[in-house]
């Protein structure tokens, strides 16, 4: 029978060309609007390390004064962590692994190569953060916790920085010089960059893009001078060149936490940790907050307001081309009318002609859906040309393009669902009298 | 026109009308709010600098000895005014739609207890105050003699020029002329007032405080150093510019021109509003294919419903009715019924507008954009309406014999 309505559906489609046209393209427009917008919505409250981030926990104390709160409101805890409070933490290794960091802009320039020096992003962090985040060696490793304490010079470089200077060659054991001191490399990662960058919130770079360009150890690279991005101040005296004792607060400690009895217990570690500064006069106020990675993302609103509300107006949108696809598949139908009342007559049940109807509008969709497929790339060639962080990301992928059909054929059925109701309760007799 | 004749026609075609109507309220709803976004992007983009756009350039520099800023300076400052066409070359601590460098918080007392705000600091040696060329509109000019060195941020006790804008917030109604304001250990006296000038990221703390900026007069030096202020004839800046961040090569070797930030300040505010013009460029296409999607809806139904009634239409003719006759009642049907959808859409339009507000900073949707949405989607119908109308109005009296 699916053949026959097939059949039908087409012969009835190919006879009103405009209208089939007007349909089809209504709904191409409405999907093409919505597919292009999720995919970017999709991009952008993506998981950065899905394999790893339900074990990934940020922590967060409040060491600003009570009558200087960190945010007007006073209910938001800061963003970063002092110095001392990251290094406290860490030295306490109460986290299967744990790491600081920071961001810094720093000036590059090959050792060997007789070149401009360049700026490039740099982190300065802790040894596990290479083991923590999963980022994958090309060549070389990372460094040791050992190396941390002694303060080596040592730097790991990405895949596209290697490229550049090394022409992609294994460049472990050269020298490159950071801010005008040598760096060993001992690493070369893959290319490697999670989105959104979840480790770079609030240290002063973009939440979206390439990563970073150069990795060192946060004590040498602080030992050379090197400042980081993004620097608060919560109380009188801080300066650049001693961060470590300032009342700033500069670096983002994150925590692998393997299971729920793990995060419940450093929950009340880092409790205790906040009664003890109060008790040592450190902190006023002995708030703590440990949040997940996707918790912390959702919760600081990482997902720009411009992708949210290009979303919102193209499902706005695709909902007005589905009401016009029902009122154009209602003339459609009720135009036919007395072929209904032909086919009731000859025996045709109420159920065939619905899903006869039915197919009609699902063959409506799946057009519907091949050309907003077309639209969508369309579009997301547009958005890649948007001066945006994450304009260079934004492609389709398997399951946005299945989704599109989805969402084609879905539509289509809610469109269809009226006409075709409406013509299976169509009653033969007056038809075939007026014929 | 009688209008009962076709309402009663209408309540035979319920479904059909109700889902044009309710296409119409739909389209309605997000007409208003998105002309409103629009609005609401475009006015952001006219924020008044208060300086001579068209006449200014900067150049900055990064990753020099921070030791050797004096010396760089130095060369900059003379390297710079050699070139051809350069009128004024002076060093300053940022420029509008820049990046920021000098935002503090001020106090109108020294204990620091009565906070004033957060507020952009232009620091600027001397020639900069005349190349931005901001208007003075109360006190006086900067004097050498104002021009101080500056330890750190700013000099410790300096005269400032602030802008009407920040004057009107601190102490309002009152002459702004000699009050002081603090921002730590640091004190300031107004010396005169300007009639505008923006600060370099705009208003962070809402559209209020896109001008609240003050003037420091300050003597280059290590701490005022690597940002530069080029001012030269409109119609050579591009020129001049371009030769001055050649010229960087061979004046300063030791530094990184951030490339980024050298650029005329016409292109800066470019780079800048660069994403808000977008966003206002996607709602103008949201608009217009949304305009188009409901007026092919309202096309395809009321060439159907002429068809259906050919024959009607037909009889009436026979009877007497002329073709203008036939063609107002589409018109005047259409009419109907997006009245009818333009009702509800304005109640949708409210919802929405009540619920972007949650969402997103926007203020409530002004009144006034609803008869205009109106306007809108009546022409739109009945445009869309008028092609049917017209194939309705040429039926031939004579339909009315052929098969009844």
């Amino acid at each position: 029978m699916f053949g026959y309505y097939l059949d039908l559906a087409l012969h009835s489609l190919k006879r009103n060309k405009v209208l089939t046209a007007l349909m089809v393209l209504a709904l191409a427009l409405g999907i093409g609007a919505t597919i292009t917008t999720l995919t970017v919505l999709r991009l952008l409250s993506g998981d950065p390390l899905p394999q790893k981030s339900a074990q990934l926990f940020y922590p967060q104390v409040d060491p600003y004064p009570e009558n200087r709160p960190f945010s007007r409101s006073g209910t938001k805890l800061p963003w970063l962590m002092s110095y001392v409070d990251a290094m406290n933490l860490l030295r306490a290794g109460k986290a299967q692994r744990q790491t600081a960091v920071a961001l810094a802009q720093v000036k590059v320039k090959p050792r060997t190569t007789e070149g401009k020096p360049f700026y490039a992003d740099g982190v300065m962090t802790t040894a596990d953060f290479f083991p923590m985040f999963d980022a994958p060696f090309q060549y070389g490793a990372g460094w040791s916790a050992a190396d941390d304490d002694r303060r080596v010079q040592v730097a790991v470089i990405s895949g596209f920085l290697n490229d550049k200077l090394y022409g992609g060659a294994n460049s472990v054991g050269r020298m490159i010089r950071v801010e005008d001191r040598d760096f060993r490399i001992i690493g070369v990662l893959k290319s490697w960059a999670p989105q959104p960058r979840f480790y770079a919130l609030h240290l002063g770079s973009r939440n979206y893009g390439k990563g970073e360009g150069v990795f060192m150890p946060l004590q040498a690279a602080r030992a050379d001078g090197i400042g980081p991005s993004m620097m608060m101040s919560y109380g009188s005296g801080s300066s650049m060149e001693h961060l470590e004792t300032s009342p700033a607060i500069w670096l983002g400690v994150w925590l692998e936490l393997p299971d729920a009895s793990a995060v419940s217990a450093y929950r009340l570690f880092l409790a205790d940790y906040a009664r003890q500064q109060v008790a040592l006069g450190r902190f006023q106020k002995s708030r703590t907050a440990l949040s997940g990675l996707m918790a912390w993302l959702r919760g600081e609103h990482v997902v720009p307001d411009d992708a949210r509300l290009q979303a919102g107006l193209a499902f706005g949108f695709l909902l007005i081309c589905v009401v016009n696809t029902v009122g154009l598949l209602l003339a459609k139908c009720l135009r036919r009318s007395r072929e209904i009342g032909v086919r009731r007559a000859l025996g045709a049940g109420r159920g065939a002609i619905f899903a006869q109807f039915m197919v009609e509008a699902a063959i409506v969709g799946v057009a519907g859906g091949v050309l907003g497929l077309v639209f969508a790339e369309l579009g997301l060639w547009g958005i890649r040309h948007q001066p945006a962080q994450y304009a260079s990301l934004a492609h389709l992928d398997l399951a946005m393009f299945l989704f599109t059909f989805v969402v084609a054929l879905a539509a289509s059925l809610v469109a269809g669902l009226l006409p075709a109701w409406r013509a299976c309760a169509v009653a033969p007799a007056p038809q075939l009298k007026a014929l | 026109m009688q209008i009962q004749p076709i309402l009663a026609a209408l309540r035979r075609h319920r479904l059909a009308s109700i889902l044009i109507a309710m296409e119409i309220a739909l389209a309605c709803a997000v007409l208003c709010n998105a002309c409103f976004l629009i609005v609401n992007r475009v006015q952001q983009t006219r924020v008044i600098s208060g300086v001579d756009e068209n006449a200014l350039a900067a150049i900055k520099l990064t990753g020099y000895d921070p030791a050797r800023g004096v010396d760089l300076n130095a060369r900059v400052l003379s390297g710079l005014a050699k070139l051809p066409g350069v009128q004024s070359v002076s060093a300053i601590n940022q420029v509008p739609f820049g990046d920021h460098a000098g935002t503090a918080g001020i106090t109108t007392d020294p204990e620091g207890k009565r906070f004033g705000g957060v507020v952009d600091f232009y620091v600027g040696g001397r020639g900069s105050f005349e190349a931005l060329g901001v208007r003075v509109v109360a006190g006086r000019l900067p004097q050498p003699a104002d021009y101080q060195p500056v330890d750190f941020f700013v000099p410790d006790d300096s005269a400032v020029w602030v802008t009407h804008a920040l004057a009107e917030h601190l102490w309002p109604g009152a002459d702004p002329l000699g009050k002081e304001f603090w921002t730590g250990r640091f004190h300031f006296r107004v010396a005169g007032v300007l009639a505008h000038l923006a600060r370099p990221y705009g208003g962070e703390g809402g559209p209020n405080t896109i001008e609240w900026s003050v003037y420091v007069p300050a003597q280059p030096g290590a701490r005022l150093a690597a940002v530069y202020l080029l001012r030269a004839d409109p119609a050579q800046l591009p020129r001049v510019l371009r030769d001055a961040r050649a010229a960087m090569a061979t004046i300063a070797p030791d530094a990184v021109l951030d490339s980024k930030a050298s650029q005329t300040i016409g292109n800066l505010r470019e780079n800048y509003f660069r994403q808000d013009r977008v966003m206002a460029g996607i709602l103008v296409g949201v608009i217009a294919a949304l305009l188009l999607v409901t007026a092919l809806g309202i096309v395809g139904l009321a060439s159907f419903w002429v068809q259906q009634r050919r024959r009607q239409i037909g009889v009436r003719r026979a009877l007497g009715a002329t073709r203008a006759d036939i063609l107002h009642y589409f018109q005047t049907e259409n009419f109907l019924i997006v009245t009818g959808g333009i009702a509800l859409g304005m109640l949708l339009a409210y919802a929405l507008n009540l619920m972007l507000m949650q969402h997103y900073e926007l203020p409530r949707l002004p009144l006034s954009y609803l008869p205009v949405g109106a306007l809108a989607l009546w022409g739109l119908g009945q445009l869309a309406v008028l092609g049917p109308a017209l194939r309705a109005a040429a039926v031939p009296p004579v339909v009315a014999t052929r098969s009844v």
